[in-house]
């Protein structure tokens, strides 16, 4: 690789040809400012428009200040960095941004965890000079059940642009309008509902400013908690335990599941459960439907429908009924595991405890906003009391207990209720990308071979690669995985599908980069990649430190079959723990 | 593609599937295929945006984002008439937003929108080339020079009878 030597704020330093200004800069650990340039390092997900200018420096010999984030270093050059006039011009431009920004910081949802409002600090902005001739835009609100834009916030970034278009490949996001007007958002300013939105919350993720939150529903939980007719319980993911603690100022990876616990129940949750519990149930029954059409399939049968896909993952079930709706018999019915919990609750558990189904608030902490809008399907409704009442972000439970004066940090460790609280190993792992497939291969093989194990790792199906391919060893049979992350990824192993190509049996697909740790709902990772794979270290040493890791051997899923759903794929278990799907797309008419 | 359900009749459907196909049906020609098919239309309302979208394989939120970012794209019927106001930067040094201004007061409606009974619409162009003559206001065809609020309703009065 050729190299270029350069020259920034008086220090050399050496760098392959191609590499950014920005990026030489950081190798010498200063901190060029950027507000529309993000990286996911590692990943390949980049946004680079050169838009904002915030990150302007001063090239010798040259007239004009440069954008560093999107300026290649060259040999020889000499760079500064803060200079009177880059330092002028960088106020310039976040002045010029701030005039056609609302003003109402105090109550804005990102307030306290927003990029300009950092950025102002960081410039030392005391005033926004110009206001009169700023035309402000003023678009209305647009709510819709997981995410919230207020375009009046929007500063032109278009980083949820790249990562709806690019990274996700769905097209719901585009700039339109010049100038002031200029915005980001669906065909026709129409509502992101109406659109082909997944509610994968990838751009909420990335979003620097206030013009992207989520639904927040801390208050009607915090209504349901204060009335003492009902009875609340809640349920965590598993990839809320390696994330929440970053809201509290841990360091990235830190586990701190005994301490949620804790949390959870002096917010007054009246029983702490753990959607790691309707995980092994999932792999229960997605394990034995896997199985099932394998077993068809080896033994002739044309008809059968393979790969079958994983369906946990709400954001791609939305993408597929809106994408692929003719290929909608071939992801597994089985429900999410936020869903099963939910089933499960409001009929096993509410007989136990004796509790009417409307008195019972089913409230789940998710990673993800598309959980959002899941929980609220028709499908998963019975006489319109769903099965689950409010989901919440990570982000949101951390602000509820902070509301309630609780410093996560200092808390003790406590464990999870029984009956719907105890998991295994390989529950934990859904929160990764691989893991669910893990998961159900660690149960398939042993109920498919009757033989047990003597390693649960399969490390040919973890890594953070965008599409991973392994083939398994089923006792002589060997079983081709394919997996992936982001949506945009998942489309070409779908593309791979319809064409009569795909040499899998199953594939697992998560929308969110990381899979679920890298979800719409955690904390904002602030374009730090190293915070998704501190978690997915968690994820994995929670696993580890399990003395059950197989889906099958959890007691209290084998006394669920037991005493209520018989066996997997039961008519009972059919008929709550498994959906189907619907057409989407939308159709050009002629009329 | 979105989700709301798109009605089109089978003529034009066709007429704009020739267009996209003419080009190749290539995404980097949506400029072209929105010229030539506005040309035809007149306009370019959201089914219309739809079927492109589709021909070309592209997002409709990308289709609407490039024909609201030119500002000779219009999702509005132009009226009978249709009135330019050059905002070019002669043009605007001489008044021509107070020109705008008048053009929109006398016909109650706003950049981008075409009186009730269809006759006359309003847009603004960047320089077309006439400086010598700022401000500059096209009607149709013709072109009116030196053109001050006052002599607005003038030029109005023209097509009162048309
Ligand atoms: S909505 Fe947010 S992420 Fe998207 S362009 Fe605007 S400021 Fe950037
Ligand atoms: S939630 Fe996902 S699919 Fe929806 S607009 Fe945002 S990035 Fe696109
Ligand atoms: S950060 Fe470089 S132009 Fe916006
Ligand atoms: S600026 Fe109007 S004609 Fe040139």
């Amino acid at each position: 690789m050729e190299k270029v030597k350069l020259s920034i704020d008086n220090k050399l330093v050496e760098v392959e040809k191609g590499t950014t200004i920005y990026k030489a800069a950081k190798q010498l650990g200063i901190d060029i400012p950027v507000l529309c340039y993000m990286n996911l390092e590692g990943l390949g997900i980049e946004n680079k428009p050169g838009g904002c200018r915030i990150c302007v420096v001063e090239v010798e010999g040259r007239r004009n200040l440069a954008p560093s984030c999107s300026t290649d270093c060259t040999e020889g050059m000499v760079v500064h960095t803060h200079t009177m006039r880059v330092i002028n011009a960088r106020r310039t431009v976040m002045e010029f941004i701030l005039s056609d920004h609302p003003k109402d910081c105090l109550t804005c949802a990102k307030s306290g965890n927003c990029e300009l409002q950092d950025m102002a600090v960081k410039l030392g902005i005391r005033e926004i000079p110009g206001q009169e001739y700023a035309a402000m835009s003023t678009y209305k609100m647009d709510f819709s059940p997981s995410i919230i834009r207020d375009l009046d916030k929007c500063i032109m970034c278009r980083r949820c642009e790249m990562m709806c278009n690019e990274f996700q490949t769905v097209g719901a996001l585009s700039a339109f309008n010049r100038g002031f007007q200029s915005a980001v958002g669906p065909a026709f300013e129409m509502d992101i509902e109406d659109s082909t939105c997944t509610y994968c919350g990838q751009c909420v993720a990335v979003c620097p400013t206030g013009a992207l939150t989520e639904k927040d529903h801390t208050r009607d939980v915090i209504n349901a908690l204060s009335d003492p007719t009902k009875t609340v319980i809640v349920q965590t993911a598993p990839a809320v335990r390696a994330a929440l603690g970053e809201e509290f100022g841990l360091k990235p990876g830190t586990l701190v599941t005994g301490k949620m616990v804790t949390a959870l129940r002096r917010l007054g949750f009246n029983y702490v459960f753990d959607t790691d519990f309707a995980a092994d149930l999932t792999i229960m029954e997605e394990g034995t439907e896997l199985l099932g059409r394998l077993t068809k399939f080896l033994g002739g049968d044309k008809e059968v429908k393979l790969p079958i896909l994983t369906s946990c993952c709400p954001a791609w079930v939305n993408f597929f009924e809106h994408n692929f709706p003719e290929m909608k018999d071939i992801p597994s019915t089985a429900r999410s595991p936020q869903q099963m919990f939910g089933a499960i609750a409001k009929t096993y558990f509410a007989d136990k405890i004796k509790v009417k189904r409307e008195d019972l608030v089913v409230v789940s902490i998710m990673p993800c906003l598309a959980k959002k809008y899941e929980a609220q399907r028709d499908e998963f409704k019975v006489d319109g009391n769903p099965d689950v009442d409010f989901s919440l972000s990570t982000r949101e439970l951390a602000h509820l207990i902070k509301q309630a004066n609780l410093d996560l940090k200092t808390l003790p460790d406590e464990d999870f209720d029984k009956p719907l609280g105890e998991s295994t190993g390989a529950a934990v792992i859904f929160g990764v990308t691989g893991g669910v497939i893990e998961a159900a291969t660690r149960t398939a093989y042993e109920l498919h071979t009757g033989k047990k194990l003597a390693k649960v790792e399969f490390e040919q199906l973890r890594g953070m690669e965008f599409i991973r391919k392994a083939t398994i060893d089923f006792n002589g049979t060997p079983i081709n995985i394919g997996i992936a992350h982001g949506l945009g990824n998942a489309r070409k192993l779908l593309d791979e599908i319809k064409a009569g190509k795909s040499e899998f049996h199953a594939i697992e697909i998560m929308a969110c980069p990381g899979g679920c740790i890298g979800g719409g709902g955690q904390p904002l990772h602030h374009s730090d990649s190293s915070i998704l794979k501190a978690r997915t270290k968690a994820i994995y040493a929670e696993d580890e430190g399990k003395v059950l890791r197989k889906s099958h051997e959890n007691p209290y899923i084998i006394k669920l079959y037991e005493e209520f759903l018989g066996k997997p794929m039961s008519e009972k278990a059919h008929h709550l723990l498994h959906t189907h799907y619907f057409d989407k797309s939308g159709k050009i008419e002629i009329s | 593609m979105s989700r709301i359900k798109v009605k089109i009749k089978e003529k034009d459907l066709n007429i704009i599937k020739e267009i996209c196909k003419s080009f190749n049906n290539e995404q980097g020609e949506l400029i072209n295929v929105l010229h030539k098919t506005q040309e035809h239309f007149g306009y370019l309302p959201a089914e219309i945006q739809e079927v492109v979208a589709k021909e070309l394989e592209m997002s409709v939120a990308k289709v609407y984002g490039v024909v609201t970012f030119y500002s000779f794209f219009t999702m509005k019927p132009k009226g009978k008439f249709p009135i330019s106001i050059c905002t070019g930067t002669a043009c605007y040094v001489r008044g021509a937003e107070n020109v705008l201004g008048e053009f929109k007061r006398q016909l109650n409606i706003e950049v981008g929108e075409t009186t009730p009974d269809g006759k006359f619409s309003l847009s603004c162009l960047r320089c077309v080339g006439a400086c010598g003559l700022a401000p500059v206001v096209l009607v149709g065809d013709k072109t009116y020079g030196r053109v001050s609020p006052e002599g607005v309703k003038d030029i109005l009065a023209e097509y009162n009878d048309k």
